[in-house]
């Protein structure tokens, strides 16, 4: 399920990594919370033994294919959803960087497809609700086929979703659809069935070792801080879908401009205005605040926000290289000294 | 080569590639990173129609596979995970894209089969890409380029434990199946009756070698914070490149270099 860079254009690149970003930030937050600084390095281990039980063939009884491990729902039973998904994104920038499993580009799809829905959504709404009263085989059976049958779906069908944001195929999306979610269906069984026959193992032999086993459920309700940051996103999420409707009407100075003029839009010629043109032609990938070679609502509102993220980028960026070289001289004046 | 055997070797001929003393290796990994990613960002943003002006961006891998004196046929093997991939995606262009986008004589040429092999190309450069960074770059010096964008120092940590265990576990991977197919002849994979015991026992294993890597650290002063690394000097020459790659690509990304090129001499 790991997209490669080609398969996605910077505006979808910019959205995942924005949103795997924010949910990286807040497991960073959460596990130095914890304050266990003995997690770090089991984090690093097992992150290598995810990588290294992916070498291992799982035969299937009476098929004579083989399956593998499923990798974000196994660390988030193990550690937690937090240390779990910070687990899983070096475990996919190590195969991007390594293996060119995926690709530098869309590590924040990648991130989102696998490591969110199978940490996140694999442990807070499938794995701890199951557990709440106690850990039993079947339970835990449950819990994993469940939750890598669900959180593979999932990914599957953002795969679909930002191959169609990005337009590189002309296979229609109802087809790319109905050929993805069957095949990770059957995927997400097998792998589910692998990661609860190794759940149901440590449970017999080291219980203590599984999260969210016999955890009260007044621990996951929502504090003050987390409903405004779920209202937040919630009003990003309307914000986007009204500024389809509000996109449709011109705006105060377009209605002022065709009373005017008779046209919304200013026509300008010369050489100045040519060379820039092409420029902005060359390199807008959301042209007219769209996608380009697309007159979609969706794409004018999805531009929005890209624009905003891509701007603040930009100056973070420029201003970071800019202090980077500036440092550097200071540093080699004070060496000099 | 069995299959862990021949990751192990990858991990390690890259590593050893990376630690040379060349000059691509000597130039600052955040410069080097941020070209890398800047690159990726030009081509992907190229038109599905606009081959031409996607052929003029080898220019960066090909100036850094000279440089760097690079085996080009170690980077086409990477590619046999992402092309395939690439290709089927790319496959039903040609099915349901019948714009006309050329003629070559009579033929006109369909906008599908154009977008197929714009998608290949650009599978094909994003991954050369990372693989020049990889291959002049080592980890350690990638997560002092992380940490210096302000990385959080837990991520980039547990990345270098990542990377340090990888291929200490691999090779005990490769121990217990060698041990169980020794036992189970002539078997594809492990049997269903052995998924939890056998992958139960290394995980187990793997843990308990966490918890003897915190006691090791601990005993050599690790209190959360990973010792700083090795800090990398920037220089002039360092700037320079990241400059003049930065204008040559993005001329590169806006005209057609080549066609202007070849039309001073037609």
């Amino acid at each position: 399920m790991h997209m490669a860079d080609a398969l996605i254009v910077p505006a979808v690149a910019g959205t995942m990594y924005a949103a795997s970003t924010i949910a990286a930030g807040v497991s960073v937050r959460e596990v130095k919370l914890e304050n266990n600084p003995k997690k770090i390095p089991l984090m690093g281990v097992m992150g290598a033994f995810v990588f290294a039980t992916q070498m291992l063939n799982f035969t299937i009884p009476g098929t004579g294919s083989s399956g593998h491990l499923c990798g974000g729902m196994m660390l988030s039973a193990l550690l937690g959803p937090f240390a779990g998904f910070l687990t899983m994104i070096g475990v996919l920038l190590v195969q991007c960087l390594f293996f060119a499993d995926g690709g530098l580009l869309a590590l924040g799809c990648n991130v989102w497809n696998m490591a969110f829905y199978g940490c996140f959504i694999g442990s807070f709404l499938i794995w701890r609700p199951m557990m709440k009263k106690g850990a039993t085989k079947g339970k835990i059976i449950a819990a994993s086929v469940i939750g890598c049958v669900v959180t593979l779906q999932l990914g599957a069908f953002s795969v679909c979703l930002e191959t169609l944001a990005s337009g590189v195929t002309e296979l229609p999306f109802s087809v790319f659809l109905a050929t993805m979610q069957p095949i990770h269906l059957a995927i997400g069984a097998v792998e589910g069935l692998i990661t609860a026959a190794v759940l149901c193992f440590v449970h017999e032999a080291r219980p203590e070792l599984l999260w969210g086993v016999g955890e009260t459920a007044g621990e996951g309700r929502l504090t003050f801080k987390k409903t405004l940051g779920v209202l937040a996103i919630f009003a990003a999420i309307f914000g986007g879908i009204v500024s389809l409707f509000a996109s449709a009407f011109p705006d105060g100075l377009e209605w002022s401009m065709e009373k005017v003029a008779g046209t919304s839009e200013l026509e300008a010629t010369g050489g100045a205005y040519d060379f820039f043109a092409s420029i902005q032609e060359a390199t807008s990938f959301l042209p007219d605040y769209a996608f380009k070679n697309s007159d979609t609502a969706a794409g004018t509102s999805f531009s929005g926000i890209i624009g905003g993220l891509i701007v603040v980028v930009l100056c973070v960026g420029v201003a970071s290289l800019l202090k980077f070289f500036k440092n550097t001289k200071v540093e080699e004046a004070k060496a000099d000294e | 080569m069995s299959k862990i055997n021949k990751a192990i070797y990858e991990i390690q001929k890259i590593d050893s590639m990376s630690k040379e003393d060349k000059w691509v290796n000597n130039i600052h990994p955040l410069i080097k990173l941020f070209l890398t990613v800047y690159y990726i960002f030009l081509i992907v943003s190229f038109h599905k129609y606009d081959m031409a002006g996607l052929f003029g961006m080898c220019i960066y891998p090909i100036f850094v596979f000279v440089l760097g004196d690079l085996s080009f046929r170690d980077a086409l093997y990477r590619l046999r995970v992402v092309l395939p991939i690439v290709s089927i995606m790319g496959i039903f262009n040609p099915f349901f894209d019948h714009t006309v986008v050329n003629h070559i004589g009579d033929v006109a040429v369909w906008g599908g089969v154009i977008s197929m092999f714009t998608l290949m190309i650009k599978g094909i450069f994003t991954v050369l890409a990372s693989y020049l960074l990889i291959a002049t770059t080592s980890i350690e010096e990638i997560c002092y380029a992380l940490r210096l964008i302000h990385i959080p120092k837990i991520m980039v940590t547990q990345l270098l434990l990542i990377y340090r265990y990888i291929t200490v576990l691999m090779a005990e991977t490769k121990r217990i199946t060698q041990a169980y197919s020794l036992r189970a002849p002539g078997q594809k994979g492990i049997h269903i009756s052995a998924w939890g015991p056998l992958v139960g026992q290394m995980l187990l294993r793997s843990m308990d070698r966490a918890d003897d890597i915190y006691e090791s650290m601990c005993i050599r002063g690790f209190n959360g914070e990973f010792p700083r690394m090795t800090k990398k000097r920037k220089n002039k020459g360092d700037l320079i490149y990241l400059l003049v790659w930065f204008f040559v690509l993005f001329a590169f990304r806006l005209y057609p270099v080549f066609e202007i090129v070849g039309g001073l001499f037609v």
